[in-house]
């Protein structure tokens, strides 16, 4: 997996609650076998004015022009600033395969739906939880100033807005010091292997139908 | 010291480790694949050189690309056939306890077939790459969707890495009027908690009116959990659960019966068990539901009017009341039974069970399909289902009645394969998402119960299906 340690990045405002991941990432690209190239197709609906297909040249479709994400100013934005309730819906974890395909790094929400914050993780991507007066001023401070960067520091745990002003936020030890050294969760799952197998042991004493 | 949730219980008896920070592993029982989420996890199982853990804890079966009729025609999208194609490598090469590759006589939802065959068990934990995996809590067994990363883990571990989630009681005391069903209550419960008010909770289902329900009614209402957030949601085993499990392939055999059912009978939650929130409501008040916006908590009884955005003081929900109006094409303050449709689709791992056919059926029975609505799809959940609905003669009412009997599948719930709505078109479903695009770019979904969409059906726009 992905390591992240610190990243300073333009943020981009997507001022909507309840995104879901049919939105993140539209079905017809769920039929791809492969983990890489969903970036293009990221808000497929909300992004384009025509119906994108897998496969397409995205570099030739019609924008919609009103949509945040095509706006000159937040072009190679790495920290997405998001409302209430992000990524609920689907398990599909092709959406936060497109949105480190695109190239965030950070998603900055009041809160996240639960699978796909912990999908987030495991693709080197820090889904921050902050207050919702503090997502209200970073929305408000990043509409009102162009090139407005954040500076988000996992170690520290603390995010830094421009004005030097910053926040804190939490994450659990596990999640950061996998994300932090970008660790392969099942080969230290894999150390615990003979406690697995002790377990399955009870198990099967208790529950034995479960072993037929 | 307070007893133990049902939940605990299910945590507690498959913790195999736990970190200080509370990261646990926990062990899991039973692994349903769909070809959707695990292509990339057997492929990440090859590159590294890993193996399955237990191979015979797999259910898989092919389900959301699979066309809904011309079945001797194959799969003519050639990226949906590919992925199948792929998961029929995948099974061959890992290997599984069960699997039916497409156009088997089995073959269905993978929520709908689990449970059929006696894989979904009290007592167990089960995962999916699919967040309606919690449709099999209705069970006793501790059941959620996962990422495909898990999923991965999961094949090479037998493992869950997570944290425990914190406990919530809805109990629905009374009972159901007349006409009201499972699908009413979930949307009923949704409209209460909304679609983030479940999140980082399980949920128990409990009370009289829980009781009162088939196993499908059950598992209609944990499938919907997580449109209330939650990851899973639970109820306790009782003599229905047995009653439905005996006899059944995978179930516990006669020589282990009597022990299976007497551990089972230990998975409730203890009289004196905290939860971490409570919500109670009476199921005597539930009316039929129907969701006029763009997300499950979007819902209303049928005798309501869409709601006015000038009326709410939230600016936050303000605007999303009228970026949904929008969306759906509906004027403030219509009524919803002046909603007119297009579309009917009555399946998915929601409600395509036989209670659900029979349901419909019984509102279709002798009817005819409104003029105005282009397609009226039944999907039955799996072949088990469409053959026990064809012995009973529901294909003919339906057919008779104007709908499309089709083959088992996903189908239009989520549009992966050829059945979808066209923009602009307005669809009375059975599902459990109304999120935009999610029938179909521009298609908008409106969320009923089976009953409630082959009224809408004949009518050609929503019904109260009590009157009809």
């Amino acid at each position: 997996m992905k390591a992240f340690t610190q990243i300073i990045g333009l943020a981009c405002p997507l001022d909507r609650a309840n995104v879901d991941t049919d939105a993140i990432i539209p079905k017809q690209f769920l039929k791809s076998i492969k983990r890489t190239g969903f970036g293009p197709y990221l808000f497929d609906e909300w992004r384009y004015t025509n119906y994108g297909e897998p496969g397409m040249d995205c570099t030739k479709r019609p924008l919609n022009q009103d949509f945040v994400l095509n706006q000159v100013r937040y072009k190679g934005a790495q920290v997405m600033l998001a409302r209430e309730n992000f990524g609920c819906g689907s398990s599909r974890e092709h959406a936060p395969w497109a949105i480190d395909d695109y190239g965030f790094r950070v998603i900055i929400a009041p809160s996240f739906a639960d699978i796909f914050y912990n999908n987030c993780f495991k693709n080197g991507i820090l889904p921050i939880v902050a207050s919702a007066e503090v997502v209200d001023q970073l929305f408000k401070e990043c509409e009102a100033t162009e090139g407005y960067e954040l500076n988000v520091d996992l170690p520290s745990q603390t995010v830094t807005m421009p004005s030097g002003e910053s926040f804190s936020f939490e994450v659990n030890e596990t999640s950061k010091r996998n994300l932090l050294n970008g660790l392969d969760e099942i080969g230290l799952t894999l150390m615990h292997a003979e406690k697995i197998k002790a377990f399955e042991v009870g198990h099967k004493d208790t529950q034995p139908w479960l072993f037929t | 010291m307070a007893g133990k949730t049902l939940y605990d219980k299910l945590w507690d008896s498959h913790l195999v480790h736990q970190d200080s920070d509370g990261t646990s592993l926990i062990y899991i029982d039973r692994h349903l694949v769909h070809e959707v989420t695990s292509p990339q996890a057997f492929e990440g199982l090859r590159i590294a050189g890993r193996k399955l853990w237990r191979n015979n804890t797999i259910v898989a079966n092919p389900d959301h690309n699979t066309p809904t009729q011309n079945w001797d025609k194959g799969i003519e999208d050639p990226v949906s056939k590919l992925q199948v194609d792929t998961l029929d490598k995948n099974i061959k090469e890992f290997g599984s306890l069960v699997y039916f590759p497409f156009k088997d006589k089995n073959q269905g939802i993978i929520h709908v077939i689990g449970p059929e065959h006696g894989t979904t068990l009290p007592g167990m934990t089960v995962v999916c790459g699919d967040s309606h995996t919690s449709t099999h809590g209705a069970f006793g067994a501790l059941a959620h969707g996962i990422g495909t990363s898990e999923v991965e883990h999961v094949m090479a571990t037998q493992t869950l890495s997570a944290k425990k989630s914190k406990s919530m009681l809805v109990k629905v005391g009374g009972k159901l009027g007349v006409g009201i069903t499972a699908k009413d209550v979930a949307l009923a419960v949704i409209g209460i908690t909304g679609t983030a008010g479940g999140t980082g909770y399980a949920i128990e289902f409990a009370g009289e009116v829980i009781r009162a329900l088939s196993m499908e009614g059950r598992m209609t209402i944990c499938n919907m959990a997580i449109e209330a957030g939650a990851r899973a949601g639970i109820m306790a085993p009782d003599e229905k659960t047995e009653e439905y499990l005996k006899g059944k392939q995978y179930a516990p055999n006669a020589d282990q019966w009597g022990a299976a059912v007497k551990y089972w009978n230990t998975l409730h939650s203890d009289e004196d068990a905290d939860f971490d929130a409570v919500i109670e409501l009476d199921g005597t008040d539930i009316q039929p539901q129907v969701t006029w916006g763009t997300s499950p908590e979007q819902v209303l009884p049928i005798g309501a009017a869409v709601p006015d955005p000038a009326k709410e003081a939230d600016a936050t929900k303000r605007t999303s009341i009228e970026n949904a109006l929008k969306y759906m094409g509906l004027t403030a303050n219509t009524l919803i039974t002046d909603i007119k449709l297009d579309k009917v689709f009555i399946g998915s791992c929601t409600n395509s069970r036989i209670e659900d056919l029979r349901a419909a059926a019984v509102v279709a029975k002798g009817k005819k399909v409104a003029s105005n609505i282009g397609v009226a799809m039944v999907v039955p959940g799996s072949g088990i289902v469409k053959r026990q609905a064809e012995e009973d003669g529901l294909d003919k009412i339906f057919t008779d009645a104007g709908f499309e009997w089709r083959e088992p599948g996903c189908s239009m719930c989520l549009a992966m394969n050829a059945d979808r709505l066209s923009a602009g078109e307005r669809c009375a479903s059975t599902s459990n998402r109304n999120f935009e695009g999610r029938q179909g770019p521009g298609g908008r979904t409106h969320l009923v119960s089976p009953a409630m969409a082959a009224a809408a059906a004949i009518a050609g726009h929503f019904v109260d299906v009590r009157n009809v």
